[in-house]
């Protein structure tokens, strides 16, 4: 079955992953900026960053048949520096007609700062302002039930921005059901021990349903596995699900949200 | 799947994990000092409470466990702005 990737960090994997990703019937992803696993030292870190997520990555993608998106941002764990964040908010405007970029991502909140808030809202007025889709990265193990309770509050703060131009991702059974309710599009990441698990993560669709809920796999520089969502397919399959509903969970919802971005156009392969 | 079929299935991954946190905890026990005062062996324990309930929802009730609190005032705590 091919399916979309919503959520993987290509700069961290190999040309080799691509190759395989393709096999494995990915045809297109999308790739927030993220922590590149040290703080970047100026804002002229992030253009070169925002190069490679604009240019460098869509060539290595398209190698192998896949399309590669991305969204833009600093993200929460560098969004503590107030000023660096700023500086990086200025910079993002020049590069949001790249061909490839969806919106402003994955902003969010990591321990839940004051500072983190601050930026955050920053971002989403950004993107308010240049009417840009939105992905949120909610925090991890102990810190997420909080931070994402505040991220709700926060957005509610912005009735300007539609709920369905937000998918608040890396959603589990504690947080699935508030995000869902006011509206927003939801993301579960199939990612070992922190996060959600194939088995969990079709338990949530069975208990929730599968509208606006999408899976990714958050393949990054830390262990993870850039092939978690043909893991997901598998599980849904050997449980009998149908292969429509499959279908919906992998394709058809994360192209129904990417195609509110006006860069995002994506045949559906079957009709090719 | 009735109950019946999903337990058929799911039987010795269930079985698999249970040892695997049986065998943490000795692995604990047999390690040098005592972590009892860990607030996070008290976490463990109303978690596998959890477990063996009967209720429904475990995995979440789990997760909340394990989760910081949250507070409604935080933005006046933080002095933000709605909206900013």
């Amino acid at each position: 079955m091919y399916y979309i990737d919503p959520h993987i960090h290509m700069v961290s994997r190999t040309t080799d992953d691509y190759a395989t990703l393709a096999r494995m019937g990915c045809v297109a992803m999308s790739e927030p900026a993220f922590w590149a696993g040290y703080d970047r030292g100026s804002a002229d870190g992030f253009r070169d960053y925002f190069r490679q997520l604009t240019e460098v990555e869509p060539a290595r993608a398209a190698q192998f048949g896949i399309r590669h998106f991305c969204w833009l941002c600093i993200n929460a764990k560098e969004a503590e520096n107030v000023q660096l964040s700023r500086d990086v908010l200025k910079l993002i405007p020049e590069f949001l007609d790249c061909a490839n970029v969806l919106g402003i991502g994955e902003i969010g909140l990591n321990k839940n700062t004051r500072n983190e808030a601050i930026i955050f809202q920053e971002h989403v007025e950004l993107a308010i302002e240049h009417q840009q889709a939105v992905l949120i990265h909610t925090p991890h193990l102990e810190d997420k039930h909080q931070g994402t309770k505040m991220i709700l509050d926060m957005l509610a703060d912005h009735p300007e921005l539609a709920p369905g131009s937000v998918l608040v991702d890396h959603v589990e059974e504690h947080t699935v059901k508030a995000v869902l309710d006011a509206g927003y599009w939801a993301g579960m990441t199939l990612y070992p021990v922190t996060k959600c698990t194939p088995s969990r993560a079709v338990d949530i669709i069975e208990m929730v349903g599968a509208e606006r809920l999408c899976v990714n796999s958050a393949g990054d520089w830390g262990p993870s596995k850039p092939t978690a969502v043909p893991d997901l397919i598998m599980e849904m399959r050997r449980r009998g699900h149908r292969e429509s509903l499959i279908r919906k969970i992998v394709f058809d919802n994360p192209r129904e949200f990417f195609q509110q971005s006006k860069n995002f156009d994506l045949a559906d392969p079957a009709n090719r | 799947m009735n109950a019946q079929e999903i337990l058929d299935q799911e039987f010795l991954t269930i079985r698999s994990k249970l040892l695997d946190i049986a065998a943490a905890l000795d692995r604990i026990q047999r390690g040098d000092g005592d972590p009892a005062d860990d607030a996070r062996m008290e976490l463990v324990s109303e978690a596998i409470d959890i477990v063996g309930s009967t209720q429904l929802h475990r995995a979440e009730r789990i997760q909340l466990l394990f989760s910081r609190q949250y507070d409604q005032a935080w933005k006046s705590k933080f002095q933000l702005n709605s909206g900013a």
